[in-house]
This record gives structure tokens, sequence and C-alpha cells, in this order.
């Protein structure tokens, strides 16, 4: 099996008094994929905020391949190889799309380089279209791509989407789900947070079910999607 | 007003105008993208006559006095960021204003406890002591020439480093969503210090330039601090190249008003603060 790259252990967040997350175990393997499920407000965005440093955990302990990151800045657990693109897409907005690009740009932890400038044109060739652009003149497809464009520039060994598809029109989503599959086969270990079960469970190997707070649910694709009654007790609406 | 007179005050307009952006365009960053109001900012001002009177009495030019004074107004920016304003960027501006006035009450202390509480003078470097003959009477003196060409050199080298160098993006960038640029591994507080020490220095280097002109004096940074708070409101918060326009705005206006209308010349700056305002409440440039 191949190395740990995130391991959250026995997470416990707070928003101000509500407890959001009640001792979450997460872990994520070089190269794995993992579709995070749950309905709004079980935490699935807490659960990635807290692993990254943006909301500290109460309790708990978060590991980089091993190393502890509990206490780090964002930053440092960012230049570890994790790629966040978070929901709502976080935009520079006085930036032109090809600065956006460009600001992130770095070599990955083990020095690579694969993702250039060049190879983002390729991979989004609507982003080509629009390179000099002010980042708010996007439509909100494009947007996301540039946002997953932006991620991949820092040459990640893991992505983490938050609701990348939300909002989109269904031709769009199916864009960036073709193009998620496509980094998929690249290597890079991918989170995917996404009301579509059918689409993150075909793209990744491990599916993970939040309910307020706590796994309910952590098993292979495969598994999840032998058990519909699964699927429709805890992400029905 | 004949050609001469107005060739000559169009020329003080410009120097002035392009002296207060150096001073402005620091508190109008610090403002606009760290969102925080620093009273101090007019102590950098001070500070950088200071030190090129005190730096060129020891040396013997004022020359080497900015080439020393540069990298230690950096130095002195950088660690106040790193001990105090680091700590502000959470708190509400209440706390940030009282901590900035406390700042400027002990900076004028150490001034007058170092370097005493008379007015000084500060020799023009030998090689610009010259006046150019306009008629035969009106000359303009070469030295005021040289601060704005240095003063458009560098508003010059300060767009292209947030128009087109990496670092610039970053700033840009944590104008627009500070998390978000943490989030891509970068140590937004990093740049927060980088873009703080410039501001210092910029602020120091126009305090060192004026210092000829207008001699060294206690409480100096005050006019100019409140004036820059003029610029950067007319030019719009967080917009470099709106103080710009305004600097040169209030240049124009006060060097113009003082010849134009003498008996109003204390509040022409303050009107067309107002007016502009109440054309664009954002100022001229938003963001930029």
């Amino acid at each position: 099996m191949s190395n740990m790259l995130l391991e959250a252990k026995e997470i416990h967040t707070y928003y101000g008094a509500s407890h959001i997350l009640h001792g979450i175990d997460f872990n994520i393997r070089e190269g794995e994929g993992i579709a995070l499920m749950g309905r709004n407000g079980m935490g699935k965005s807490t659960l990635i905020k807290s692993m990254l440093g943006i909301v500290r955990p109460r309790h708990g302990r978060v590991l980089v391949r091993g190393d502890d990151y509990t206490r780090a800045r964002t930053f440092q657990t960012a230049q570890q190889g994790i790629a966040y693109v978070p929901e709502g897409r976080g935009i520079f907005k006085s930036l032109s799309v090809r600065e956006n690009l460009l600001m992130s740009a770095r070599a990955g932890v083990d020095g690579r380089r694969e993702w250039t400038f060049d190879r983002v044109m390729e991979t989004f060739p609507r982003l080509g279209e629009r390179i000099n652009n002010g980042g708010w003149q996007l439509s909100g497809g494009e947007q996301q791509m540039l946002t997953i464009g932006r991620a991949l520039m820092t040459n990640p060994d893991l992505l983490i989407l938050d609701e990348a598809t939300e909002g989109l029109a269904p031709l769009i989503a199916m864009e960036i789900w073709r193009i998620v599959k496509e980094i998929r086969k690249t290597g890079i270990a991918t989170v995917i947070v996404d009301k579509n079960h059918g689409a993150v469970t075909s793209i990744c190997d491990r599916a993970m079910i939040l309910v307020k707070g706590q796994v309910v649910f952590d098993g292979t694709s495969d598994e999840i999607r032998a058990q519909p009654e699964l699927i429709q007790k805890h992400l029905g609406v | 007003m004949d050609f001469a007179s107005f060739l000559i005050q169009t020329l003080n307009s410009l120097q002035y105008g392009l002296l207060l952006f150096l001073v402005a365009s620091g508190l109008t960053l610090v403002f606009g993208i760290m969102g925080i109001i620093n009273l101090a900012h007019g102590s950098f001002y001070m500070i950088g006559a200071y030190l090129a009177f005190v730096l060129t009495s020891a040396t013997g030019s004022l020359v080497l006095a900015v080439v020393l004074g540069i990298p230690l107004a950096l130095a002195f920016g950088a660690f106040l960021e790193w001990a105090l304003f680091s700590h502000l960027y959470k708190r509400d501006h209440l706390e940030q204003v009282l901590l900035t006035y406390g700042l400027i009450l002990i900076f004028e202390q150490l001034r007058s406890l170092l370097v005493g509480d008379d007015v000084h003078g500060v020799a023009i470097p030998a090689f610009l002591d010259a006046s150019i003959q306009l008629t035969e009477v009106m000359s303009y003196p070469v030295y005021r020439l040289a601060i704005s060409a240095i003063c458009i050199v560098l508003a010059v080298a300060l767009y292209y480093l947030i128009q087109r160098t990496r670092l610039g993006m970053m700033i840009r960038a944590g104008n627009d969503d500070r998390g978000m640029v943490e989030a891509l591994g970068i140590n937004i507080n990093m740049i927060y210090r980088v873009v703080f020490a410039l501001g210092v220095a910029l602020a120091a280097l126009a305090g060192m330039l004026a210092a000829p002109i207008s001699s060294v004096f206690p409480n100096m940074g005050s006019h100019v601090l409140i004036i820059s708070f003029v610029i950067v409101v007319i030019g719009g918060i967080g917009s470099v190249w709106g103080a710009l326009v305004a600097a040169l705005i209030v240049g124009f206006a006060d060097t113009f008003g003082k010849v134009l209308v003498p008996e109003l010349s204390g509040i022409v700056v303050y009107v067309v603060m107002a007016v502009v305002l109440l054309w664009r409440p954002e100022g001229i440039l938003k963001k930029g």
C-alpha cells in the first residue's frame, strides 16, 4: 500500500459554542480518491478546513506524511503539496486570468514541475481564450476551471475540491468532471465534496459519509453503490 | 501670472505632489491591504528627515545618508511590523488608532531625547546645488527637479512591482482574499511585512529628500500625515494609482491655491477633497 498523505485523528471542531466535528478520523493515501459525502451542515467543509488549519480543531491531531501539522499555519500545510479549491471558488478578482495562475506557481514537494502554465492551458482551453480578462469577467464554470488550474499550478500531491460543480449548468459540470478524471489519472490524490453522488463515486475509489460531525460510513465506492439504502438514508433529500 | 512664474509653480506643484505620493503610497497600501489605519505614518517622514540630518552630519553627504538611510528604514519597518503591527490586523480601528497615536508620541519624544528640539538644515549635495536661469530674475533649483525625477523613477518602479511581478500579484491577491492566498501555500504575513517595510522606507525617503528644502524640525510629520490621508481618501483606499493622481491634484491645488487665493490657501486642499467625495465617495480609483 502507498504512503499516508494526510490524516486527521479524533478531530473535534467548534464554531463558538456549537460542536461541529465529533471526533472524526480521516486519512488519505498517495494517489487515492475519496468522495466525502453528507448533507449540508454535516461538517464536510469544516473537516477540510480543520485539516488545513483554516479552522482550529479544539482536540485531535492533523498529520501530513506522518508529521504533526496540527498547529501549523495554513500556508505551511498547503506547502506540503495540498491544494484546496474552496466552496465559492475564491478567484482573485483584481488579477487577470494569467496572473491568477502565475501567482500560485511553484514546484511540488519533490521538486517536480509537471503542471506548467502551458499544461494548464492545454487542460482548460477555455481559459486560454480569456487569458487577459479580469477574474471578475468569468462565468461560473470558467471561474471553477481557473481555481482548479490555479491549484494545479502548485504541483500538488493532493487536490481538495469542495463543491466544485455547485451552481454550474449540467454541461459545464460534465466538463469539470471530465477534467477531474484526467487529473486523477496523473496520480494526484483527490478529496471531492459534491452533491452528485454518482459522479463522485465513479471518480473516487473510496467514499466517506458524514452525519452530524461523525463518520457513519467509510468504505470503497463499490460498497456504497451496492447499498442504495445507505445513500437514501444519509444523503437523500 | 507670466509664463515663467506659471512654469515655476507648475514644477513646484509636481515636485510637492510627487513627494507626497511617496508618503501616501505606503499609507494607502497598508490601509487598503492590511486594513490598518496608521497614524504613525507621518512619523516615518519625520524620522527620514532626521536620519538625513544625522547621517549627513556624520558622513558629509546627503547621497550617502540616503544610501545608508533606506536599508535602515526598511529594517525599522520590518521590525515594527513584526513587533507591533502584525498584532493589529484582527483588531478594530480604535485599537489601531490608539497604538499608532501612541507611536507618534514615542517617536517625537525619542527624537527630542536623541537629536533635540532645534530646527536643523541639511545641505544640498554640491553637484545638485545649482539653478536653471528662466528669466533675468527668475531661476529654478536643480535639486527640486532632481526630487521630481527620483519620485517619477520610484513611481514607475512601484507600478512595475505591483502590476508586473509575482510579489505584486500576491499583494493584490491579498487585497482580494487573504485566506485564499494563504491556502495556496503563500506566507501572507511575510508579504505584509514586505509591504509595510516598503511603505516605511518610501515615507522615510520622502523625508530625506525634503530635508534640504523644508529643513528638519519637530513634529514635521503631522502635516504630512494629514495631507497624506486626504490623498488616500481622494485617490481611493488601497489604490496606488489613485494616490498618484490624488497627490498631484493636491500638489497643484495647494501650490496654486497659495499663489492665486492666498487668503484661502489653508482650505483649498480640503475643498478639493470634499468635492471629490461628493462626486465619487469611494475615491477617484477604487482599487488597482
